[in-house]
């Protein structure tokens, strides 16, 4: 990376730590109504559980478990590696969320096959949930109330948060949506469904820290990872891939514009 | 002119740190071909790439001006003067968030999702805020420079304002010309809920 290249990704950096605006709700109304009915049950917890179990599952043609995944803070170390991610991985060369990271060690330790992998691993209306969102459920409660702080040391995280940016606010599809459209402005709503501004800090943490979450309205735990698929649903894009350079560039953006606040994940949503 | 250029460096060092290049694989690479949603969506036209600079920077004012000139070079304006088909049907449309999406069934009428930014009929509560209230649209005027103008925008809305975040519902064919002018009922009719106001 050449010295004009750093000093301007230095700058877009700060300028989005200083594009901060007044705390934000994320929901509003009828639904935190709803929501604390709930007190602090968070149906999660039993997905929590299961993820648990499916980490020291033995599985695939090695049956073998995941305990020796290194998830970035060594192999098998749980305890706040899912703050720390999106990061940089020294033995693929590349950067990776939680869902990429999970997908690589599936394949690596227990030899399954990525289409295995890949087949189904956010749950469809009905479905009762899938090892990859129990995992990372479980992942995430183990990161909670730590500060989110993904990397961006390495060269290829902070290309990927300048990719993140790049794909934030670009347009295409029959109805020129970008994340921007939705997510680029403060007290915005589609009808009633409060949007954050992704572009503040406040926006970012409390759409960044929330997810993993258990929504209610589909009786499912659903991953960052699936936030972003749905999004991309409703933009009129294609299918976005799981663990991709694109969903884990969008990631590593809007984590490090939320990078500081806990994480509080698990959540609950409408 | 050279600092012009300069400036427009500048801005790409910012933005463009990811070159085009990068961004087409990377996109092309992240997502798959899914129902009747290919990956020729993720591809931008002209107007679609001015208007994705991150934090709203503005571009060149020569470029958005041109852009502008096509937008309104490219909207197509009914036949005999006609604007105005039913508010009924049109009220349907603007409910209708379907369409497009490759969860969506081609076979089926797109909707505008009108009501996903706007508010329209007072009564209905489920209305968004990204774009303006049009609750009493038709007490803006019923002439023909009115209804031309509000065609155009529904039309394609970067005529008016380059950068705009709303879909262009007949340049993009998301609308047919008839669910056009079944909207455009909706707004001006004096019978449409948009403009029949309760006390």
């Amino acid at each position: 990376m050449s010295g004009s290249k750093i000093i301007s990704v230095a700058a877009c950096l700060v300028a989005a730590v200083m594009l901060t605006g007044p705390a934000y709700a994320e929901e509003a109304g009828i639904f935190d109504e709803y929501r604390a009915m709930f007190g602090d049950d968070n149906p999660a917890i039993f997905v929590i559980e299961e993820g648990e179990e499916f980490w020291f599952a033995s599985q695939g043609p090695k049956q073998a478990t995941l305990e020796s995944c290194d998830l970035g803070l060594g192999p098998g170390v749980v305890d706040g590696a899912y703050a720390r991610l999106p990061r940089y991985f020294k033995d693929v060369d590349r950067v990776m969320d939680v869902e990429a990271r999970l997908r690589f060690c599936m394949q690596e330790l227990q030899g399954r096959t990525p289409e295995e992998v890949d087949d189904h691993p956010y749950s469809l209306r009905g479905d009762l949930g899938t090892e990859m969102e129990a995992l990372v459920a479980w992942l995430a409660e183990k990161s909670r109330d730590l500060p989110i702080a993904p990397g961006q040391e390495h060269d290829k995280e902070r290309e990927a948060y300048a990719l993140g940016e790049a794909v934030f606010y670009y347009r295409a599809g029959p109805h020129d949506f970008s994340c921007a459209t939705c997510h680029g402005q403060e007290g915005m709503r589609i009808r009633l469904q409060a949007l954050p501004d992704l572009t503040t800090h406040e926006g970012a943490a409390v759409a960044y820290s929330g997810w993993p979450a258990y929504r209610i309205s589909e009786g499912v735990v659903r991953t960052m990872g699936w936030r972003m698929r749905d999004c991309f649903r409703q933009q009129r894009f294609p299918l976005l891939d799981m663990g991709s350079d694109v969903t884990v560039a969008l990631q590593t953006y809007l984590a490090v514009t939320a990078a500081g606040a806990p994480m509080a994940a698990p959540g609950l949503k409408r | 002119m050279k600092i012009k250029i300069t400036f427009v460096l500048w801005l790409a060092g910012c933005i463009g740190f990811v070159q085009a290049e990068d961004m087409s694989s990377a996109l092309n690479a992240g997502f798959k071909s899914i129902n009747q949603v290919g990956l020729d969506r993720l591809e931008q036209d002209p107007l679609q790439a001015f208007c994705s600079k991150p934090r709203e920077e503005s571009g060149d004012a020569a470029v958005a001006a041109e852009l502008r000139e096509t937008a309104m070079a490219s909207v197509v304006l009914p036949g005999n003067g006609d604007y105005l088909g039913s508010w009924e049907r049109g009220q349907q449309v603007a409910n209708n968030g379907k369409g497009l999406q490759y969860s969506d069934n081609p076979e089926e009428a797109n909707g505008g999702n009108c009501y996903a930014c706007h508010q329209l009929d007072p009564a209905e509560v489920a209305y968004g805020n990204l774009g303006p209230s049009l609750t009493n649209y038709g007490a803006r005027g019923q002439s023909d420079v009115m209804l031309q103008y509000t065609w155009t925008k529904l039309w394609n809305t970067h005529a008016y304002n380059v950068c705009s975040h709303m879909p262009r519902f007949g340049a993009q064919g998301i609308l047919t010309e008839q669910q056009l002018k079944d909207v455009m009922a909706f707004l001006f009719d004096p019978d449409s809920p948009v403009n029949n106001l309760a006390e």
